[in-house]
């Protein structure tokens, strides 16, 4: 099993491969190639044109930035996983994102930039409340995350663009996450997983974001929860009263691995383990 | 690119995946084919020091690595002590995902020379076995570790345990 044939260039930097991108009439940038390469030996993808953005040099850093934490391009699952200035909830998703050796070469902002309905690190960065940085030949554009995720496999991102950075701001409080993987544990992508931050003060919970994902068709933030929880004490009580808002506004999607309801279920247990660990790191 | 301390040079198609070059171009064939769907494990092999699945890579991304395939790791006719601790451990039966289980032990003691049970059964998490049960692939990994730390490794479970009838 291969891909179709296609032309391939390994630009030297980001300017370069946004010209690269825009030369052709439909070509694809790869950063880990986990996803990628799956999708082009089952020819469901058959790009003229991969632009692989994999020996840019200096894009595998986690930077700190003062008020934003900055995961370049090329940072691994692995590398994420490993990292301290990186949120729990971020942290988490990547050490449960696929197997060691995906985790090798997969990177953090090519599964955020492939959007897959079950993804981990997606559901992360959108409850962080990031920024994603998208570069083309004509510029750089900041797009905020709840405004990214389209739908299935859909992003904000215009073909032209490629997703330079994830920018995390360093607000404070705790976050986590917590998944059922397709093969049990948190093995392999989300049957159900959600991702939670929050902020204390006074003694109570002044600020909340929860995303689901594998629920829907794309990472979702579930906006009835943060309602409910912000200005309760954060008490055992109060989460499970916010989890079980966890599917309001939230289109549920059946698949091969459960049904709306068994989802439905799942994403407010998933959300009150989140929660609980959430305000724990808070 | 650099396999097994040997540079080579070759022009492919864009398309050539690492697995095909390493097996067809370079006649490695130690590395298996086995789901072709970046599942199996059983296709790993290492690029720059990190676990690689060789099916789920264009041989053209490993241009200037380092690559380290099944017969890189014996040295002057002796066993390297992952090889050693597999056939001392019986960590085999039919040995079709041996080659990649191999590079993956591999790979987790270069990162963490004295991983715990649970620690190695998550490590060989991207290597699928059909025959083993994976018990003896882990008693092997334990063999290597200590081994590879200059400790005695444990006496194997058939060497101690008492048969009752
Ligand atoms: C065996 C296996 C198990 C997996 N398990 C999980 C799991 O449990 N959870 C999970 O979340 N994921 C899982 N994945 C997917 C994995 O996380 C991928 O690494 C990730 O989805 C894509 O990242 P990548 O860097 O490999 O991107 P690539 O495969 O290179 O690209 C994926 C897509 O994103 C686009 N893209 C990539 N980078 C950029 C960029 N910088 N700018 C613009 N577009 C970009 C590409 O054009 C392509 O369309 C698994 C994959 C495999 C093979
Ligand atoms: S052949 Fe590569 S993972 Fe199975
Ligand atoms: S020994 Fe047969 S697949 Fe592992």
């Amino acid at each position: 099993m291969f891909p179709r044939s296609f032309e391939y260039v390994a630009p030297a930097d980001l300017a370069e491969a946004a010209e690269a991108l825009a030369s052709a009439e439909f070509a694809k940038v790869m950063s880990g190639g986990m996803s990628l390469i799956p999708m082009m030996k089952l020819r469901l993808l058959s790009p003229d044109l991969v632009v692989d953005i994999g020996k840019i040099r200096g894009l595998d850093q986690i930077e700190d930035r003062g008020d934003a934490i900055a995961i370049g391009a090329l940072v691994r699952h692995a590398q994420t996983a490993a990292s301290d200035a990186v949120p729990a909830a971020l942290r988490t998703a990547a050490a449960w994102t696929g197997d060691t050796q995906v985790r090798n070469r997969g990177t953090t902002v090519g599964s955020v930039a492939h959007a897959d309905i079950a993804a981990d690190q997606p559901a992360a960065v959108l409850a962080l409340g990031a920024t994603m940085v998208a570069r083309s030949a004509s510029g750089t554009r900041e797009i905020p995350a709840d405004e990214f995720f389209v739908d299935a496999l859909t992003t904000a991102l215009e073909p032209g663009e490629i997703l330079a950075e994830i920018r995390i701001p360093k607000a404070g409080g705790g976050s986590a996450y917590e998944k059922l993987g397709r093969r049990g544990g948190h093995t392999d992508y989300a049957v159900a997983g959600a991702a939670a931050w929050v902020q204390r003060s006074n003694g109570s919970i002044s600020d909340c974001r929860v995303a689901l994902t594998g629920v829907g068709t794309k990472p979702t933030l579930a906006e009835g929860v943060a309602e409910a929880l912000i200005g309760t004490d954060g008490s055992a009580s109060a989460v499970e009263a916010a989890a079980a808002r966890a599917t309001e506004g939230v289109t549920l999607l059946e698949d091969l691995y459960g049904s709306e309801e068994y989802k439905a279920h799942l994403a407010k247990v998933m959300t009150a383990r989140a929660l609980t660990q959430a305000i724990a790191n808070a | 690119m650099n396999v097994n301390g040997r540079a080579v040079t070759a022009d492919v198609e864009p398309r050539t995946l690492l697995v095909h070059f390493l097996r067809d171009d370079l006649g490695l064939t130690g590395t298996h084919i086995g789901c072709e769907t970046s599942y199996c494990g059983a296709c790993t092999v290492i690029v720059d020091g990190r676990t690689a699945k060789s099916c789920t890579m264009l041989a053209v991304q490993a241009d200037g690595a380092e690559i380290t395939t099944i017969e890189g790791l014996a040295a002057d006719g002796e066993l390297h002590p992952v090889q050693e601790g597999f056939w001392e451990r019986h960590g085999l039966q039919c040995g079709y995902c041996t080659p990649g289980m191999i590079m993956s032990a591999v790979g987790l003691l270069s990162e963490n020379p004295d991983p715990s049970e649970d620690e190695i059964r998550h490590g060989i998490e991207g290597n699928i076995c059909r025959c083993t049960g994976y018990h003896n692939i882990v008693r092997a990994i334990e063999y290597a570790a200590a081994k590879m730390r200059g400790e005695e490794p444990a006496p194997a479970e058939w060497e101690t345990q008492e048969v009752t009838a």
